[in-house]
């Protein structure tokens, strides 16, 4: 029980500092695509780390099993979301940081 | 400090009904209006479950060994009240897209200027 | 600990409201309103409130986001700058706010068990209702039981809603849609998972509507998630698509149905020589009795407001491809 403990707070711990660090990079990073990249880090390892450090703190009853679904569920959705999100935002015509100086520079030039 | 939290829910919800009930009658669109009443609405839904609240008490579903429960009946009042809710909104937006189709504006004044050049 | 989660999330809540104020970009507001009622969601649970959390998420961050997207779509998305003064407004505001504060003070503190309404009506449904209803969620014993005829109410008023939209904006035929496929056509990842969620997402909804009796759930939940699940299926494959699996017309009928149910439940206690909608006397043992009246209305409500929900879709819907022929 002890082990379970210990593994179940490190997993929670790597999940709240992957939730954290997403949260900053959504704030932080210039441009659209590189902001999708950071929500996804929270949408996907945060969720899946959090929700295991759960698993491990039930008695392997009922709530195990809903958790358990509750993890499917949002690894089939998170990532669905941000390519749908990043893929209307490339056809909607956004440009990356990168492609965007590109052509200031040959607008220049 | 036990006066901020006996009271505290209370003002977040006084605060949220004012801030819903500026919205409603500063913004000019009406879409945002909508927005504006929910917000008041959900604030007074904020107000019953505050007032539902039973210190150390807990869900109103049967457990064993649970004596203290939540009182349910803001519980109950709050769930059909939330689905009616949604259905007005409705009935609002749709009125709201006529309104767009009539007139070509959403924009209060917009409107009411082309109502009085009729 | 509850009580510190409480002060930071409505901290939370109060900032995100505040926020909508002085945002121009609509979307972004109706996108704040979402996440606004996220927010009050996970506040009622930690106040205890499991059932009113899980119709907040499913209504007010699911459904009525859609509906004011789809608002949007037809009506633009930024507001116009406006040049009314303020001033009139914030004081009105700031009067109306400052004596409720002061009416707030005569409040009994905030979750005290001896407040007044703790004493009345409440201690008999708790201490009562496991007994001569036979329900372990209390919330489902007052709304279908204790409180059928107000529950009734409400099923009609949502009938009434979905009478009105109908009548405002009018449901297209099939025939007169866009012959060509709307809908997310090159987002194939999309249609994909979308194919892999939906029948989950109705079974989900099979077991809120059923599993209400006993956990948080019920039928104003369960409908407004199928429904979710058929606005999906409309979102990614195209409102054409959609028609052609639930019509307009048959689901009129299904609004109109679930309602009748609900009151023949009622009449036939009648016949049976009770009173408008008394369950015991529907099975000669009263707590059996208690529990197929539930399980028959709570299906009533369940059908309408899945009927009503997805009704009102299909008028806006309509509406936003009306535009796009033109």
């Amino acid at each position: 029980m002890f082990i379970l403990d210990i593994v179940s707070s490190l997993l929670l711990i790597a999940g709240v500092f992957f939730g954290l660090s997403g949260a900053i990079g959504l704030f932080k990073f210039p441009d659209f695509f590189t902001r999708v990249h950071a929500a996804s880090v929270t949408d996907s390892i945060a969720a899946i780390l959090i929700i295991g450090g759960l698993l491990l703190q039930t008695s392997f009853d009922l709530n195990t099993a809903k958790l358990f679904f509750i993890l499917l569920f949002l690894m089939l959705t998170s990532p669905t979301a941000s390519h749908a999100l990043a893929k209307s935002a490339r056809h909607g015509g956004l440009l990356t940081l990168a492609e965007t100086n590109k052509d200031k520079q040959e607008q220049t030039h | 400090m036990n006066l901020i939290l006996d009271y505290y829910n209370y003002w977040i919800v006084v605060f949220l009904m004012m801030t819903g009930f500026y919205i409603v009658i500063s913004a000019n669109n009406l879409v945002k209006k909508i927005v504006g009443l929910n917000i008041f609405q959900t604030s007074v839904f904020m107000l019953y479950i505050s007032m539902g609240k039973v210190t150390g008490g807990t869900a109103p579903i049967v457990v064993e060994g649970v004596t203290q429960y939540s009182n349910p009946l803001p519980h109950v009042l709050i769930l059909t009240a939330i689905v009616v809710g949604v259905a007005t909104t409705a009935v609002g937006l749709s009125l709201i897209v006529r309104i767009k189709r009539a007139y070509g504006t959403v924009e209060e004044n917009e409107f009411e200027n082309k109502d009085d050049a009729i | 600990m509850a009580e510190f989660i409480d002060l930071v999330l409505l901290a939370m809540l109060a900032l995100t409201a505040l926020r909508v104020i002085f945002l121009k970009d609509l979307f972004a507001v109706v996108m704040l309103f979402g996440i606004y009622s996220f927010l009050s969601a996970l506040i009622f649970v930690n106040l205890d409130a499991v059932d009113v959390a899980f119709t907040e998420a499913s209504v007010g961050a699911g459904i009525s986001t859609v509906l004011m997207l789809v608002t949007l779509a037809l009506t633009g998305r930024t507001e116009k700058e406006n040049k009314r003064s303020t001033v009139l407004p914030l004081l009105v505001v700031t009067v109306t706010g400052a004596a409720l504060i002061y009416g707030t003070l005569d409040m009994p503190p905030f979750g005290d068990p001896n407040n007044p309404i703790h004493q009345h009506v409440a201690p008999r449904y708790i201490e009562e209702s496991p007994k001569e209803v036979g329900l372990p969620n209390m919330v489902t014993s007052v709304l279908a039981s204790y409180r059928g005829f107000d529950t009734l109410g409400e099923t009609v008023v949502v009938f009434s809603a979905a009478i009105g939209v109908i009548a405002l904006l009018g449901v297209r035929r099939r025939e007169d849609l866009a012959a060509e496929e709307s809908g997310f056509l090159t987002h194939h990842v999309l249609r994909v998972v979308a194919k892999m969620l939906i029948p989950l997402i109705i079974l989900f909804a099979l077991y809120v509507q059923f599993h209400g009796d006993f956990g948080p759930g019920g039928g104003f939940q369960a409908g407004v998630i199928a429904a979710a699940a058929f606005i999906l299926y409309a979102l990614v494959f195209g409102l054409p698509q959609a028609f052609s699996v639930v019509g307009a017309k048959f689901l009129q009928l299904m609004a109109s149905f679930g309602v009748l149910l609900y009151a023949s439940v009622g009449l036939y206690s009648m016949f049976k020589g009770g009173q408008f909608l008394d369950y015991s006397k529907l099975a000669a043992d009263p707590v059996a009795g208690q529990h197929y009246g539930i399980i028959i209305i709570e299906l009533g409500v369940g059908i309408t407001v899945f009927a009503v929900m997805l009704s009102i879709f299909y008028a806006f819907g309509s509406q936003v491809e009306r535009s796009n022929v033109k």
